[in-house]
């Protein structure tokens, strides 16, 4: 009897961690799940250079362009969102640096 | 098919603006290209100062011409003076379709350019 009480408090300490580890993995999975591709989710095939205040989302302040682990972009999608930066920052659409764009 | 973007020199007036874009036109049309889409943004302050100059003309245009001719445009772009920045790209599949979508939505979608003078051409 009493090993057996034992145990199952036991079990249910370890149940109590567990769903403490699983609330932790959930917490982890729903940060995860904030970030998707947005261009995959809502089909945008091309992107545009002449749209500077779209771009603008994947900067940060100083005109950097923003990694994907930031974004969430599919590499796909990083690859033609930077030419287009690449490009609107030729075009002077967007600065190579500056400070405070935002 | 291709499209292409420049900026004139605001030094320029806005009649000297306009003649700019009409002598790239006229050249296009005389290389067996067709012009398929023409955008005047008009004066438009630069991200970055180029040559001292901190705005400029903006003048877009879609067209389908011989690949040879880029080359030609391009060097008729470096000679000109008055054209202080351009960038002509190759459109594929998707670019196509964007554009035409974007001509259907004509010039409403862009806000910026609501005080840009409006030509029909």
């Amino acid at each position: 009897m009493e090993p057996a009480a034992v145990n199952t408090s036991r079990q249910g300490s370890q149940g109590g961690y567990r769903s403490n580890t699983n609330s932790m993995v959930q917490n982890q999975n729903q940060e995860m799940r904030k970030k998707y591709c947005r261009f995959k989710k809502s089909g945008i095939k091309h992107i545009d250079y002449k749209d500077p205040k779209f771009l603008l989302k994947f900067v940060n302040d100083q005109g950097k362009i923003l990694p994907r682990r930031l974004t969430g972009t599919s590499l796909k999608y990083q690859r033609k969102l930077s030419t287009a930066i690449k490009r609107a920052r030729h075009l002077a659409l967007l600065p190579f640096t500056t400070d405070g764009l935002k | 098919m291709y499209e292409t973007t420049f900026i004139v020199s605001p030094d320029l007036s806005e009649e000297g603006y306009k003649g700019e874009v009409e002598k790239f036109l006229k050249l296009m049309k005389d290389h067996n290209s067709e012009i398929l889409n023409t955008e005047y943004w008009g004066l438009r302050k630069l991200a970055y100062p180029i040559n001292r100059k901190t705005s400029g003309y903006y003048v877009y245009i879609e067209f389908a011409a011989p690949g040879p001719f880029v080359q030609k445009l391009e060097q008729e772009y470096h000679y000109d003076e008055s054209i202080i920045r351009f960038l002509t790209v190759r459109l594929d599949k998707h670019a196509v379709a964007y554009n035409i979508k974007r001509r259907e939505q004509g010039f409403g979608q862009r806000s910026e350019t609501v005080t840009a003078p409006e030509i029909n051409s």
